[in-house]
């Protein structure tokens, strides 16, 4: 039974991408939908109904395995297509469903008219698809598929309206960039398949920890390649610059990627490679580093965004940085709960963002919106719920139980420490910062630009049901100071070790009250700054042009990259196109050429010069004869 | 009967091959040249009938008759080239003649 | 026997494909063509029981010049199969996709395209040496004149360059043929071309290095191995389609199975000094080939370039000489047959219709041709390495069992994954998606004929990437018999 349920997890979507992209084109608009939604939400119910069962079953028996088939088997090496459902699989498969077919009903509305709407579902269905791939695999390589088949299905959503070169541009930012991570994975597997002889998930962390000592080469190694692999694809420094670019892609597209496939896939990837991560020491305290500085460089760059959804990206970015932090600090369980947190809370941000963007006629700049408030009640109040949520606000929200475990964990563990505290509470600071920002500039003030569409009921939906999960999503973990209830780290516990950090309960309500106060003054800054003082320029309030150039720029890594990398090996390629190797041969054949000419040149047709020429060399001849 | 030294009658053998190649070298007569070529050609006799002599074997005489055959041949060929030459090309200038020039 | 019907039957509906009509002769060329696989494809079920039991899965043993030791000896193991098999079906495939390109002299057309598989055909099954130089030499006067005279604009300076490239590689291989010979004839007072007596014949280091050095590179040469493969881009740039769809898919090939099956087995010693060097110079092809395809504006080109990347994996692979990467390595051939050769045809009936091959001159296309669009997009997808697709499955394996040999190499090889990426999403964006260059024109969508034979295609690189057991079935026992004599030495 629950061997055929998971089969169907993952073959659902498949076959809704199967149809649509066989018959996309035949199918009335109607049918597109109810089989492009329909194979999610079909999809999203197995899942419940998985969960169910797990829930019923003692925490031992809480595992599924089924093998497809063996992909390929030669020497040592037999991947099989094989699909391993634990809590931690099944988790992540619920949000990818859950919030997948959220996203994929508001697509219905929001993509209504659009020309090559087949080809979008095929491609959404393709997506989620992928990513149940990868987070359902019991094998690398299998895994490695679907990590492959997220990239493929964001390069063509992303490009989806493809006769805008831009984002044609964009599309391929997206898919090279993360191919860079991609090949460093790739790469870590061989180190692993190497060393250990397996690719199988399981087998490779028992394996590891019974041969690798901690700090071992290999295992450094390995799981330093996999990181860069995970950093690719969940946008960290130094791989983070296609993911703002990314949104050149229809906005439940950018929803999906940011929040329910794709960018948490790096997130999903260390924590279930947990086992080998904690051979490599430096590598976690690298993770807890990147994690940290991307958190706050995205942070910071999202406070000066004109496009709302480049701030969503940008605070996509950072609060994967967050995750991060916590995987880096060993809070495995931490991460996860966060990572569903905010697959619950972006996709909201996103998808309300698309109501606004609708009905602006496709306006992304936040300076020409402003006074929504009145206009979009149903947009604004699931807007300042999930941006409350991300912005942690105390008690009421999910965020701010997840935010919380993760400051605290950074905190107290063993690997944590104040630097990474401090850091994490800064973040909390910079992230309310920049959510007050763009609710103030968007739906407070006077207005500028008048809406012309008023969301649906399709559109509604979705937006309520997140909203409320932005809300109470929090309830399944309570910290020790409210209530003690980690029901969700407990039903992790089979797949990821419990948590190391330990410390009185007064520390860890100090810490709750200074995140609280955080964000709070977060929201009150943004307040003072964007509303009160509220300029008609884009420059901020308190720092110059300069910085506010320097921040909307990402800091800067765009044009690094293109000075340091593209623009050399642009000009290397262009410049070699004509191939200089075969200027070696083309040399040849015109050396033969020229000797050609040379000797060409002695045959005078005089048949004097002809006698003489025989006279000399017979001359020379039997001089050499005779005088030898 | 003092046998001439052989040495005398090379020294003439030289000296006539030697007219011969100047003859063929420096005339632009085509006729000429043919000539000159057949003083090349009984030189090279010469020498032979006269290494034969001074070893008294006939294979010297031998060879000059292939010489003379050679000679004859050369001639017929060569005069009939140098007729249609004359005929295409109205002059026997070998310097003319040079078609087959690169 | 069934081997020699093969051959004889492709040399005669080649030669009957000339004397036909214009019309008719693509009938008897397929018609041909098909008749070979019917034949061939009995001998799938024959599966030999172990590698150390009965090698062959079909031989035919006939008197030739006995007194120089000439036989004629075909016969074929799982490699060989695979490889006859890509060459029927990329036959097919062509014959039907210049269906409608070629208009003058159809019948000589037909009559060269299939003296070329002959000699294909024959080069995968001859193992009497002076017989494989022979069928070495068949392949390639019909292919100069495949170039030579249906090709494109600077068809006589590619189809020349072509030939003298080639043909200077088959002679140094000639030489080394003959000097093994030789030497064989030294050693045991044998005069023969046999290659199962030749196997194992010992001889002093240097020599062994002289005469492999030889034949790598007549096989370097058509595989092609950098820095010898200049003469490719512009051969099947200017070829017509069916011309580049048999270069890159097949005669390409011939080189890497010369490796495998002689190189290596012969001059065991020798091949595993010089193990380093082909890795080496398979892993600069990687990267020279795929740096070289992003630049090009020519699209013909551009695959041209990426055969350059994708042969260097082979190279990598069957020098690496373990199961895993030599697995690879055949599976990457017969992918790489499959992607490119559609690319090729692909590109075909876009410079058929726009009359232009230049991408400055293509753009937005995607509207006008959308079935195009997505078989082009699926035969990118494949040749940049994507998983499910056969490509994939050749790379990853190659770079798995190289990686032992070598990390540093693997690393790099690796590491073009990201430029294939880019080479290949440059070809789609720039064709299909984009605004229009000329947005006079119209473009008609592929027709019935063309999707069948990309469909096809496409279809065939999926199930090599999902299932490739049956083609790692076929092919180990061949492989594992070839690597008995090789591997006493090279394995570690």
């Amino acid at each position: 039974m629950g061997s055929i349920a998971l089969l169907l997890l993952v073959a659902l979507p498949l076959a809704g991408f199967v149809v649509l992209g066989l018959a996309g084109k035949r199918l009335r608009p109607a049918a597109v939908a109810v089989i492009g939604a329909g194979s999610v939400g079909l999809a999203a119910l197995d899942a419940l109904g998985l969960l169910v069962r797990f829930l019923l079953e003692p925490p031992e028996a809480r595992v599924i395995r089924q093998t497809l088939w063996v992909w390929l088997d030669t020497g040592e090496l037999h991947p099989r297509l094989s699909l391993l459902l634990d809590p931690l699989a099944l988790v992540m498969a619920l949000v990818v469903t859950g919030v997948g077919f959220l996203i994929h009903l508001y697509s219905i509305g929001f993509m209504r008219g659009e020309e090559g709407n087949g080809r979008f579902f095929a491609q959404m269905n393709l997506f989620v698809a992928s990513m149940l791939v990868l987070v359902l695999a019991d094998d690398l390589f299998f895994l490695y598929l679907g990590w492959e088949g997220v990239g493929l299905s964001s390069y063509l959503l992303i490009g989806f309206w493809w006769r805008d070169e831009k984002n044609g541009r964009a599309a391929r930012k997206a898919f090279i960039v993360t191919r860079i991570g991609d090949a460093a994975m790739a790469v870590g597997l061989f180190v692993l398949f190497q060393g250990l002889g397996t690719l199988q998930i399981s087998e490779v962390a028992a394996r590891a920890t019974a041969a690798w000592r901690v700090g071992a080469g290999p295992a450094v190694l390995a799981s330093a390649l996999l990181f860069a692999g995970a950093a690719g694809k969940s946008a960290q420094l130094p791989l983070q610059t296609w993911l703002p670019d990314a949104m050149a892609g229809p906005t439940p597209v950018s929803a999906l990627i940011h929040a329910a496939t794709m960018v948490t896939a790096g997130v999903y990837l260390i924590a279930r490679m947990h086992a080998l991560f904690e051979l490599a020491p430096d590598v976690l305290a690298a993770v807890a580093v990147v994690g940290a500085v991307t958190m706050l460089l995205a942070g910071l760059s999202a406070i000066a965004q004109r496009d709302i959804k480049r701030v969503l990206a940008y605070s996509t970015m950072s609060q994967i940085g967050m995750m991060f932090l916590a995987l880096g600090v060993g809070a495995w369980s931490a991460a996860i709960f966060h990572l569903v947190v905010h697959a619950f809370f972006k996709a909201l941000l996103f998808l309300s963002a698309g109501v606004v963007i609708l009905a602006l006629d496709h306006e992304h700049d936040l300076f020409r919106m402003g006074g929504l408030r009145k206009e979009l009640p149903l947009a604004f109040w699931t807007f300042a719920i999930a941006g409350a949520s991300l912005a942690g606000l105390p008690l009421v929200t999910a965020g701010f139980y997840s935010k919380d475990l993760i400051l605290w964990e950074a905190w107290a563990s063993s690997r944590g420490g104040p630097l990474l505290g401090a850091a994490g509470i800064f973040g909390a600071l910079v992230t309310s910062l920049y959510v007050g920002r763009v609710i103030l500039l968007a739906f407070f003030g006077e207005r500028r630009t008048v809406a012309s569409v008023r969301p649906g009921r399709v559109l509604a939906i979705p937006l309520v049901v997140l909203a409320g999960l932005s809300l109470v999503g929090g309830l399944v973990e309570l910290p020790p100071t409210l209530g003690h209830a980690p029901s969700f780290s407990w039903f992790l516990e089979p797949s990821l070790p419990a948590a190391t950090a330990a410390g009185r309960r007064s520390d860890m309500a100090i810490l709750q009250g200074l995140t609280s106060l955080a964000s709070l003054s977060g929201i009150l800054l943004a307040y003072l700054g964007f509303l009160r003082h509220r300029r008609a320029d884009e420059e901020l309030p308190l720092v110059g042009p300069g910085v506010t150039g320097i921040l909307a720029s990402g800091f800067g890594f765009d044009a690094l990259y293109d000075l340091c990398v593209v623009r050399p090996l642009t000009r290397i390629a262009r410049a070699n196109s004509a191939d200089a190797l075969d200027r070696i041969f083309e040399g040849l054949a015109a050396l033969v050429g020229l000797t050609h000419r040379a000797l060409c040149r002695t045959q005078t047709g005089r048949l004097r010069t002809y006698a003489a020429a025989m006279v000399v060399g017979t001359v020379v001849i039997v001089g050499i004869a005779v005088l030898r | 009967m003092t046998a001439i030294p052989l040495e005398h009658v090379l020294l003439v053998a030289a000296g006539l091959f030697g007219l011969g190649l100047v003859g063929v070298l420096v005339r632009r007569n085509l006729l000429f040249m043919l000539v000159s070529v057949e003083v090349m050609l009984n030189a090279a006799g010469l020498a032979f009938v006269a290494a034969g002599a001074s070893r008294w074997q006939a294979d010297g005489q031998v060879m000059f008759l292939f010489v003379l055959t050679v000679a004859a041949a050369e001639v017929s060929v060569g005069l009939a080239l140098l007729l249609q030459v004359r005929r295409r090309l109205g002059t026997v200038d070998a310097d003319v003649a040079r078609r087959l020039g690169g | 026997m069934i081997l020699g019907w093969i051959v004889v039957l492709t040399l005669a509906g080649g030669a009957l494909a000339w004397s036909g009509g214009r019309r008719a002769s693509r009938w008897i060329a397929l018609g041909t063509l098909a008749l070979d696989l019917v034949l061939v494809g009995p001998l799938f079920l024959r599966r030999p029981a172990t590698p150390a039991g009965r090698r062959w899965l079909a031989e035919l043993v006939l008197p030739w010049m006995p007194r120089y030791g000439v036989g004629i000896h075909l016969a074929i193991d799982g490699l060989s199969l695979l490889l006859i098999v890509l060459t029927l079906v990329l036959g097919i495939l062509a014959v039907v996709a210049s269906w409608r390109e070629i208009t003058q002299r159809t019948g000589f057309f037909h009559f060269n395209l299939m003296a070329v598989l002959a000699g294909i055909l024959g080069v995968f099954m001859a193992l009497d040496l002076f017989l494989f130089y022979l069928f070495w030499e068949l392949m390639l006067l019909p292919m100069a004149l495949l170039i030579a005279i249906w090709g494109h604009e600077r068809r006589t300076r590619a189809a020349i360059k072509f030939f003298l490239f080639t043909q200077a590689g088959g002679l140094v291989m000639l030489v080394s043929i003959l000097g093994l010979a030789f030497v064989h004839h030294a050693d045991t007072g044998v005069l023969t071309f046999d290659y199962p007596e030749l196997v194992g014949t010992p001889m002093p280091a240097a020599v062994e290095m002289l005469l492999m050095l030889g034949f790598f590179l007549g096989f370097a040469v058509k595989l092609p191995a950098v820095p010898l493969h200049t003469w490719l881009p512009d051969a099947h740039t200017e070829a017509p389609t069916a011309g580049s769809v048999v270069l890159a898919g097949l005669l390409l090939k011939t080189g890497a199975y010369g490796l495998l099956r002689f190189a290596l087995p012969i001059f065991p010693e020798a091949s595993r000094a010089f193990a380093p060097v082909a890795m080496t110079l398979g892993t600069i092809g990687i990267v020279y080939g795929a740096v070289l395809a992003w630049a090009q504006t020519d699209l013909k080109r551009l695959v041209a370039y990426t055969s350059v990347s994708h042969l260097g994996f082979v190279l990598l692979g069957i020098y690496a000489a373990g199961t895993v990467a030599q697995e690879g390595a055949v599976v990457q051939m017969l992918a790489h047959g499959l992607s490119t050769g559609g690319l090729f045809i692909l590109v075909g009936a876009l410079q058929e219709r726009l009359g232009t091959r230049s991408l400055d001159r293509m753009g937005g296309l995607w509207a006008m041709a959308p079935r195009m669009g997505v078989l082009g997009m699926m035969l990118a997808l494949a040749s940049l390495g994507l998983p499910a697709f056969g490509n994939f499955v050749g790379e990853i394996l190659v770079l798995v069992g190289s990686y032992p040999r070598s990390p540093e190499l693997t690393a790099v090889a690796t590491a073009a994954m990201v430029l294939a990426t880019a080479y290949s999403l440059r070809l789609v964006q720039r064709t299909f998606f984009g605004a229009r260059a000329e947005p006079a024109s119209v473009l008609q969508d592929l027709s019935a004929r063309e999707t069948a034979v990309l469909v096809a295609a496409a279809l065939g690189l999926i199930c090599l990437g999902l299932y490739p057991q049956p083609v790692l079935d076929t092919a180990e026992p061949a492989l594992g018999a070839l690597r008995t004599v090789f591997g006493q030495v090279a394995r570690r």
